[in-house]
């Protein structure tokens, strides 16, 4: 089931790259492939106990068993969120392309494909190798999307990219190695019960953190972000946005807190004392943004702030305000870029001083963007206001200080936000060429429209989503507070 | 469904069916009609609400809806509590939101996107709805900040308008500074109790189950129930506009008049008023936190006052008033009088609805004219509006036998009665206040209706052309005037005590408002005497002696302008935190990222590698090379490392 709805992309890819001509049959066919294998995700949830935190339709293939390496796949209440987030997102995107994308459409929509199988089998993978291997074999498409399709400026925002996740990802190879090579397994479950020394807790966790950090991102490694947003197409910053900056925030999840509880709760401070600079600064930065793209990406930064913030929470609401907000984030921010994204094909540039008074010429355009506004500013009544009530309240039960200074972002978020609308929607039209754009077209409204559902869904209805967590949520702060006094220490190598 | 979801829910499907279908397909007229009936029908249902609850006894609703929010031990449900604090609230936002639907029907007859506006109209009252109706502090937190998005909307409606777009901005800002508190509050409320749920916090918070102080940063040990309190507080202070996150509500006059009335008069900004009410079995167990509800109540109403004496804009002169009398209110609940707080919050409702939808027919009738240094003598010219609109002044200002004379004396005599420091202050300070209430609201009756009809050219003409509103105008102002007539000697059994039942609580020794029945008779009529003085000077410096308001303006110029620009907090307030995030945001952007973190980090770097990389590439070609690039470098480290 979980390997189906991982290649299935990639099959699709390939079935591109040998068999279809046509740009167009490309398109239907990919649009397709990416339906199929959200509808066939969809079907995991059928069988998905939500009542045990144990990794569920486990797969297992030996691949090089001396080295302790298979081929280990599996999902739990963690993951499958992010599983579900990237089939159901990736579907918009291709739409999202429909008609901006013009050159070489067919590698367009392989690099997509390829990119959701690899995505999807970073979440799935229970091998530390595989897991590695997915991670990175990601970034070729990404960096292709961005190198290929983006903006003028695209070579430097996909080399800074590169650079940064690069920094990172040596480092956690690193980690990885000597984690595999002390545990004489690459298996995720099987390390998690590893009784590491302090030390060589503390080494693992700041390997992993190089590159979960800069994933994340998390200040002060967050600076590629907005230059990638703004050059990579209208689909590679919904992608960018909606799922791989959920990456990193899930390596924290899922290895540095089971298998490194000590380390990670030894730098609880330090990471509150990042998530806070990154929750405030980024959004005092992002209030002076001139470039609608920027604006997003930086408020991105600070919302991510919100979901570190609330997993070194370490209790029930904190981590799943957490999760619950990285989907939201998914929503709100895929749907923000996506709305700058149609005003750009229409007038090419993203400048908000280029815009003025659009409300009087696209009143649909206009509702919506309000409405992802108000969920970005977490209003009650939309997504974000329930995880980020969620994370506070986590924040704030842990520390009162961190919680406080963390909500300021409620005021700052807002003012970003509702000053870039009022410039972009509000006010008498600037100029002829926002009076000549036109509403939304029937396909641009199919692309808001299941995102509008999640939007009130989740903030009406929590409940579905929010059970998907509990128990593997339980499971890991057990996890997380246990105290691993083990005998596996550096010194050992 | 129950016949009370019903009452929160005809709203909302009103503003849906405006909303979604209103431009295309219902048009105005339809658009009107839908949200109209959809909110006679909630009001009819409030009122036997009403009937049923504070007239016949019947018994609390305690009504669960749907659970909303599930986490750990976080546990959060949609539900409706519905007792005497409640289906007054009910009565009052369904009876002044219903009046102004049909006002804005002849109010905004020439606006092209009336379905928008209904919609929003309508959507508010959803939103407040569900504020006085739910049965845990989310849900209340949940309307508080829904009402907050409603006012944005409305206070922005003519989204064209530059000044219009800042006002709503600067209203929804201010608001969440407020709200931030109230979250804290609301975090703390969990982190005391377990839940969030009135009955269970109330409950615990008065068999004692709380810890005695609560370490908070910069703070240390605060008793529990002082901070919980006061962080509430903030939040209501934030919406009810009181001295310090009062700077919002004068801006918000930018708004469709109808819209003030309603928002920024009758409903949303009691709401901090309300909170506070709803939660008196917390308050009650601070003495400071009423301590300090009582003083900024106080202050603001004195305020305020100050600065209305001196406005020239109609809506701006009751803006101010308004402020000033939430201040009011406000102290009453500080000196424990909860009841004469919700009454005069009743009370007010109906006068202050009125003196803005007055203001409206004015402003309609003299085509959009706002200052009253334009006005005059419109007395003959609408005599209609004129009546209404002395009633509205007669009825805030206490004048016998009125609303006002009801409410307004029963704080003053709360606050006398409660013997306290902190109380007889307020007691003087509101006194100081009710003289200046009476004068600013005779100033604009004298210069809007009475005086000759203005002089420049302009103003003479929308003067020559000035005329009665439209039934849909007159109608709600007719039922508005009756009820500032008497509502006071109707609802003052209200201040009784008890009347109120279990919904507000008020522990031993706090007995203000018990003893407020039993004042000397010159303290029950010292408000009458502070109307005859304000109404005195009123009448020599705008009716005897009319050039003196000018002469005193320019000898006591600096006092003047302080007060003109009420007190210079909005130029602070744009030094302190406006322009100063903007410079910091800037500086952090230009010299945080773009100087240190990317051009000595990342570029330097970048730099390094692509040297490095050159000589790479003629070994390898294509992307393939970082990852040989990393892998390298892995292996290189590990050996290194470990070899």
């Amino acid at each position: 089931m979980l390997s189906l709805v991982t290649f299935l992309p990639l099959v699709g890819a390939l079935v591109i790259l040998l068999g279809v001509r046509s740009d167009t049959v490309a398109k239907y066919l990919a649009m397709t492939v990416s339906l199929v294998t959200f509808i066939i995700s969809l079907g995991i949830l059928t069988g998905f106990d939500t009542k045990t935190a144990a990794f569920q339709l486990v797969e297992e293939v030996a691949w090089l068993p001396e080295y302790g390496i298979a081929y280990r796949m599996g999902v739990d209440g963690i993951s499958l969120p992010f599983v579900l987030l990237t089939t159901f997102l990736t579907p918009i995107c291709l739409l999202a392309s429909w008609e901006s994308i013009k050159t070489r459409v067919r590698e367009y929509l392989m690099a997509f494909l390829a990119l959701e199988s690899f995505v999807v089998g970073v979440f799935c993978a229970l091998d530390f190798i595989l897991f590695y291997v997915l991670w990175e074999a990601m970034l070729i498409p990404m960096f292709l999307i961005i190198g290929v399709w983006g903006g003028p400026n695209r070579v430097y925002a996909a080399l800074k990219f590169f650079l940064y996740t690069l920094a990172g990802s040596v480092l956690m190879l690193i980690a990885i190695l000597s984690l595999g090579y002390a545990g004489h397994t690459f298996s995720i479950p099987e390390l998690m019960k590893l009784p590491l020394s302090f030390s060589f807790q503390v080494w693992l966790f700041l390997g992993l953190f190089a590159s979960f950090a800069v994933k994340v991102p998390m200040w002060p490694v967050h600076t590629w972000l907005p230059d990638a947003h703004v050059e990579a197409p209208t689909a590679g910053s919904v992608i960018l946005a909606g799922i791989l900056l959920k990456m990193g925030a899930y390596g924290f999840l899922r290895f540095s807190l089971p298998i490194l509880p000590d380390a990670s709760r030894f730098f609880i401070p330090f990471i509150f004392g990042l998530s806070l600079v990154a929750v405030v600064y980024t959004a005092l930065v992002a209030l002076m943004q001139k470039d609608l793209k920027k604006l997003v990406a930086y408020s991105s930064v600070s919302h991510m702030g919100f979901v570190t913030l609330g997993i070194f929470a370490l209790n029930q609401q904190g981590v799943e305000g957490g999760i619950l907000q990285m989907i939201n984030h998914g929503v709100v921010s895929g749907a923000l870029f996506l709305l700058v994204g149609v005003v750009y094909d229409r007038m090419h540039t993203r400048l908000i001083a280029h815009y003025g008074g659009v409300a009087h010429v696209m009143p649909v355009y206009a509702v919506i963007f309000m409405i992802f506004t108000m969920s970005s500013v977490g209003l009650p009544g939309t997504n974000s206001f329930v995880g980020e009530i969620l994370i506070l309240l986590g924040a704030f039960m842990a520390n009162k200080a961190v919680a406080m200074v963390a909500a300021t972002g409620l005021v700052l978020g807002a003012a970003y936000m509702l000053w870039m609308f009022k410039r972009v929607i509000f006010g008498p039209i600037a100029n002829d060429e926002v009076r000549a754009m036109s509403d939304l077209s029937m396909r641009e409204v199919a692309l808001f429209a299941p995102l509008l559902v999640l939007v009130f869904w989740i903030g009406f209805y929590p409940g579905p989503f929010l059970n998907l967590l509990h128990a593997s949520v339980e499971h890991l702060l057990t996890q997380a507070a246990v105290v691993k006094t083990g005998a596996v220490a550096l010194a050992q190598f | 469904m129950s016949k009370n979801l019903l009452i929160i829910l005809l709203p909302l499907a009103g503003s849906l069916i405006a909303g979604l279908f209103g431009r295309r397909f219902l048009g105005n007229a339809l658009s009107r009609l839908v949200t109209i009936v959809c909110m006679l029908g909630a009001l009819a249902l409030s009122i036997q609400a009403f009937v049923a609850i504070a007239v016949g006894d019947a018994p609390t609703v305690r009504e669960p809806v749907f659970s909303w929010i599930v986490s750990g031990g976080f546990k959060v449900s949609f539900g409706m509590l519905i007792d005497r604090l409640t289906v007054v609230m009910l009565v009052v936002v369904n009876g002044v939101s219903t009046l102004v639907h049909i006002y804005s029907v002849g109010y905004m007859a020439e606006d092209p996107d009336q379905p928008r506006f209904f919609s929003f109209l309508s959507l508010f009252t959803f939103a407040m709805l569900m504020l006085v109706t739910g049965d845990n502090f989310l849900q209340l937190f949940f309307g508080w900040e829904g009402v907050g998005l409603a006012s944005y909307l409305l206070i922005g409606f003519w989204f064209t308008k530059e000044s219009a777009c800042n006002a709503a901005i600067k209203a929804f800002l201010v608001n969440r500074v407020g709200d931030f508190g109230f979250a804290l509050g609301i975090f703390a409320l969990y982190m005391v109790f377990g839940t969030l749920d009135y009955a269970e916090v109330f409950r615990m918070a008065a068999a004692g189950q709380y810890p005695a102080t609560v370490d908070f940063p910069l703070w240390g040990a605060v008793p529990t129930m002082t901070l919980i309190c006061l962080l509430l507080f903030v939040g209501a202070m934030g919406k009810s506009a009181q001295l310090g996150l009062h700077t919002w509500l004068p801006d918000a006059m930018e708004g469709p008049t109808p819209v003030s009335a309603l928002i920024h008069a009758a409903t949303m900004v009691t709401a901090g008023v309300f909170l506070v009410c709803r939660a008196s079995p917390l308050f009650e167990l601070s003495q400071t936190a009423l301590n300090v509800v009582t003083l900024v109540g106080a202050a603001t109403a004195l305020f305020a006052a100050t600065v209305g004496l001196v406005q020239n804009d109609i809506k701006r002169v009751i803006a101010y008033s308004t402020c000033s009398q939430l201040g009011y209110m406000f102290f009453a609940a500080g000196v424990s009088a909860y009841p004469a707080a919700m009454f005069h919050l009743f009370t007010h409702a109906f006068f202050k609805a009125l003196l803005f939808l007055g203001a409206g027919a004015v402003i309609h009738a003299m085509h959009h004219e706002q200052d009253m240094r334009h006005m005059g003598g419109l007395m003959k010219k609408i005599p209609f509006t004129y009546s209404v609109m002395m009633i509205g002044t007669l009825a805030l200002t206490g004048f016998p036998f009125l609303a006002g004379f009801y409410s307004k004396d029963a704080i003053l005599e709360s606050a006398y009665a409660a013997h306290t420091t902190v109380g007889t202050l307020a007691w003087i300070m509101g006194m100081l206040a009710a003289i200046l209430t009476t004068f600013y609201s005779f100033r604009l009756v004298f210069m809007t209706f009475h005086r000759g009809a203005p002089k420049d050219h302009h103003a003479k003409h929308a003067f020559d052309h000035a005329h009665e509103a439209p039934w849909s105008m007159r109608l709600p102002l007719l039922i508005l005037a009756a009820g500032s007539l008497v509502c006071g000697y109707l609802g003052k059994s209200m201040v009784d005590v008890g009347w109120f039942k279990e919904s507000i609580v008020i522990v031993k020794g706090h007995d203000a408002l018990a003893h407020a029945h039993h004042v000397a008779a010159w303290v029950q009529w010292s408000p009458f005497g502070m109307f005859l003085i304000g109404l005195t000077l009123a009448w020599i410096l705008y009716m005897k002696v009319p050039t003196l308001p000018k002469i005193m303006a320019e000898v006591l110029q600096g006092i003047y302008q302080f007060l003109l620009n009420a007190w210079y907090f909005d130029r602070l307030y744009d030094r302190l935190f406006v322009r100063t995030a903007r410079e910091i945001g800037q500086g952090l952007w230009q010299t945080g990222d773009v100087k240190i973190i990317d051009g000595y980090g990342v570029n330097g770097t970048a730099g390094l590698v692509v040297r490095l990389a050159q000589g790479l590439k003629q070994m390898q070609t294509g992307y393939v090379y970082h990852y040989a690039f990393a892998m390298v470098i892995g292996i290189l480290v590990l050996i290194t490392v470990y070899a």
